[in-house]
């Protein structure tokens, strides 16, 4: 605090600096720093200009073709599952890219999430009391991260290869099942209740946030807390069931049938699919088990002993205390296992699921135009990871100490 | 395995190789002693960079001594005899069907003898060209004998094994596509893999050229009666030897070369007996054998290139009869022309 007679250095403003005149001297720090930096941009400009124009000129006295124009091309290239429509007839080169990069999409976030909530609980498990938990979540984590994924991931496909075909499939009644074509499961045949029902699932969503922020500034306001659940309850289940049942309740089911070579009908997930998501997750959540494990050991022990004396159970102090500390020294190594596990689909071209590498080759290979090949697949690894990056780089501001 | 994590770093290096435009591609501008600066490479190296597949049985594959075998890798051979006087002197190098293309085009190999299609964009959009077709194939489907398909027109709904990137994988789409019916692609690019999802049952079909489908049926030894073939041959795939563009003098070589081949063929010319034709009347023959004119020094090689060919290779029919014969694929239409074949060798004259 600041009194009146004496001023608080920190609240005038610096003196400024007496400005000097630079000198076309090398004894000059500003000028050698200037004559540096404008050297290495030099030199970099005329690299890559010199290898831009190399390659032009090499392409050009090949007669190999360059540019992106084969992107509008009819494709006529066939992919085995593609979350948009896709008919190799009428489709493009770009169609196929974009199936690529929605492919690749499906599986990273999937991923991300599934990998997280699964190395969370064995991280978690590797610090239990219980003796049995721990060593069986340290031998999960010593096995796993030891071994090379491409080879955990041909595992798991050839293991999946191994279930019956499908006339003979494993299956849950008439609904789910399994075979060496994958898990069949039925399909909620989709009406335009349903997306209503998700729209004010989204109202509910955003009005349960409101709903929380201000019961916490009435707490910080009056130190008393209004209860916040039965709101949340309302509205985001009973809300979306309201308009539900009023459009009508519609309710229908689509069950996969046996029909010719293979089941039609109901949703798959492809033993491609199933064996990348597996493999990468469960490959993933070992490196992300140490890091949770790493993050709660940092917290001080006197931490947790506070707030057992405070009287809190070891679940509150858990969650309440020790976690959201932890979560400062995790969110940053978490990034990284994050950015690993989307570079890490890449390897689906091993066992045939066609993520963004997979038809980017194909792609290269038919038209020949491998830098462009390349390069697409460049720029599309980049722009996921740096958007990667720049979330959990906001979530880690958002969560960091506030130091005043 | 290596093989598939090694595509996307070989074409990396194929930009890398275009950016610096190694010496290759600065010597390709100037013509130099032999009017081929690909020949001049060769020459220098003292051997032949032969790009091939290294896992078809038949074409291209290591027998148990390490000595590559097949069809591909006696084409590689010839080449070598014609342009070194010496068919051993090749070096062989494994590509894959996604890293063929780049291979070639960056100078990594001097020619490409992998099973590839000629088809026009091929031809048209990577700066390289056909010189011979070595095989005249078809797309051709495998199947179980337990799901009692007969005709590829069954096949409705069905999931097939193929290789991403060839020309299979189009004309596949093609045909269902005529034919107004639907499949599943598996795609894996590396053989071993597809063929293994294939016997697992994970596809209904296994397609590729029918004469790798063929080799592979055999190479299963007494499994290969649970596979049929289908008849149906649902594409043309005539399977070529590539070059670069832009050096034509070494184009000339690589087709002649074949046509040496054949042509000793045409005239009973093998191997074993081309010595007793020393003193031949026939001008095919003197010809072929260097006594008369200089189709050698046309190509820029020696005078017995063909000689050296037919004496360290085979004729075409010993070539064909070594590698293909064995694996109970008949000659049909990869015969001579004169025998209801398609191989045609253009007069040597």
């Amino acid at each position: 605090m600041s009194s009146a007679t004496t001023t608080d250095p920190r609240l005038t403003a610096p003196r400024a600096a007496p400005k000097k005149r630079m000198r076309l001297s090398w004894s000059d720090p500003v000028f050698r720093s200037i004559v540096w930096q404008v050297l290495i941009v030099g030199v970099i400009v005329a690299i890559v200009w010199y290898l831009a124009a190399n390659t032009n000129r090499n392409l050009a006295s090949r007669r190999i073709a360059t540019g992106f124009g084969f992107l509008s091309r009819n494709a006529g290239i066939p992919i085995g599952e593609s979350p948009i429509p896709y008919d190799p007839s009428i489709s493009t080169y770009g169609d196929a890219l974009i199936i690529g990069i929605l492919n690749t999409l499906k599986v990273a976030v999937i991923g991300v999430v599934l990998a997280t909530i699964l190395g969370t609980v064995i991280g978690i498990a590797r610090l239990s009391r219980n003796w049995l938990v721990a060593k069986l979540a340290a031998v999960y984590v010593e096995v796993l991260r030891d071994l090379p994924l491409l080879l955990q991931l041909l595992f798991w496909y050839t293991l999946l290869q191994a279930l019956p075909g499908p006339k003979q499939s494993l299956h849950i009644g008439d609904a789910v099942f399994l075979s060496n074509r994958g898990i069949k499961i039925p399909l909620m045949v989709w009406q335009p209740a349903h997306s209503l029902a998700l729209l004010a699932f989204a109202v509910g969503l955003i009005g349960t946030w409101l709903y929380a922020r201000r019961s916490r500034r009435r707490q910080e306001a009056t130190g008393e807390r209004p209860v916040v659940w039965p709101a949340a309850l309302g509205l985001l289940v009973a809300l979306p069931l309201a308009v539900w049942a009023m459009l009508g309740a519609p309710f229908q089911v689509e069950l996969p049938v046996l029909r010719g070579f293979n089941f039609q009908g109901g949703g798959l997930i492809s033993p491609e699919y199933g064996a990348l998501l597996i493999g990468l997750v469960i490959y993933t959540a070992s490196y992300i088990a140490e890091i949770v494990r790493s993050g709660i050991q940092s917290v001080a022990q006197g931490q947790w002993e506070a707030g057992e004396a405070l009287g809190l159970s070891r679940a509150q102090v858990m969650r309440r205390i020790v976690l959201p500390q932890a979560l400062r020294v995790i969110i940053p190594p978490m990034t990284s296992q994050y950015l690993n596990l989307t570079k890490n689909s890449s390897l689906a071209v091993a066992i045939g699921y066609q993520d963004v590498v997979s038809i980017a080759g194909t792609t290269l290979n038919q038209t020949g135009q491998a830098i462009e090949g390349i390069a697409y697949i460049m720029a599309v690894y980049l722009t996921i990871s740096l958007s990667i990056s720049l979330f959990m780089n906001w979530y880690n501001a958002h969560i960091a100490l506030v130091e005043r | 395995m290596l093989r598939t994590t090694r595509k996307s770093a070989a074409a990396l290096i194929a930009g890398v190789v275009f950016s610096f435009g190694l010496a290759g591609s600065v010597l390709a501008q100037t013509p130099s002693a032999s009017g081929s600066a690909t020949l001049d490479n060769v020459r220098k190296r003292g051997e032949l960079l032969c790009g091939m597949a290294g896992t078809v049985p038949g074409f291209s594959l290591a027998d148990s001594q390490g000595v590559m075998r097949g069809l591909d890798a006696d084409s590689c051979r010839i080449v070598a005899a014609a342009a070194l006087g010496d068919a051993s002197k090749v070096k062989f190098v494994v590509t894959t069907t996604q890293n063929r293309f780049t291979a070639l085009q960056s100078g990594e190999v001097d020619m490409l003898s992998r099973s590839t299609t000629w088809t026009l964009s091929r031809e048209g959009n990577l700066g390289l060209m056909f010189a011979w077709i070595n095989y005249f194939d078809g797309t051709g489907f495998l199947v179980k004998k337990s799901a009692g398909i007969k005709s590829a027109k069954e096949m409705d709904g069905a999931t097939i094994c193929v290789q991403p990137g060839t020309s299979t994988e189009l004309a596949i789409a093609d045909y269902y596509r005529v034919n107004n019916m639907k499949f599943t692609p598996i795609l894996i690019q590396d053989i071993n893999e597809i063929q293994g999802a294939f016997l697992s049952g994970r596809c209904d079909a296994y397609s590729t050229d029918a004469s790798a489908l063929a080799t592979f049926r055999f190479s299963q030894g007494p499994k290969a009666d649970d596979l049929v073939l289908l008849s149906d041959i649902i594409s043309k795939e005539p399977l070529g030897v590539m070059v670069r563009k832009g050096d034509d003098k070494w184009f000339d070589l690589v087709r002649w070369s074949f046509v040496a081949a054949l042509t000793a063929e045409e005239n009973g010319v093998t191997s074993k007996n081309i010595d007793t034709f020393a003193d031949s009347k026939i001008p095919d023959i003197r010809r072929l054998l260097g006594l008369e004119g200089e189709l050698g020094k046309a190509l820029g090689v020696d005078q017995k290139w063909a000689y050296n060919i037919v004496k360290q290779v085979g004729n075409f029919a010993e070539i064909w009869d070594r590698n293909i014969t064995p694996m109970g694929v008949p000659r049909g239409i990869n015969n001579l022309w004169n025998k209801g074949g398609l191989q045609y060798a253009p007069p040597m004259r």
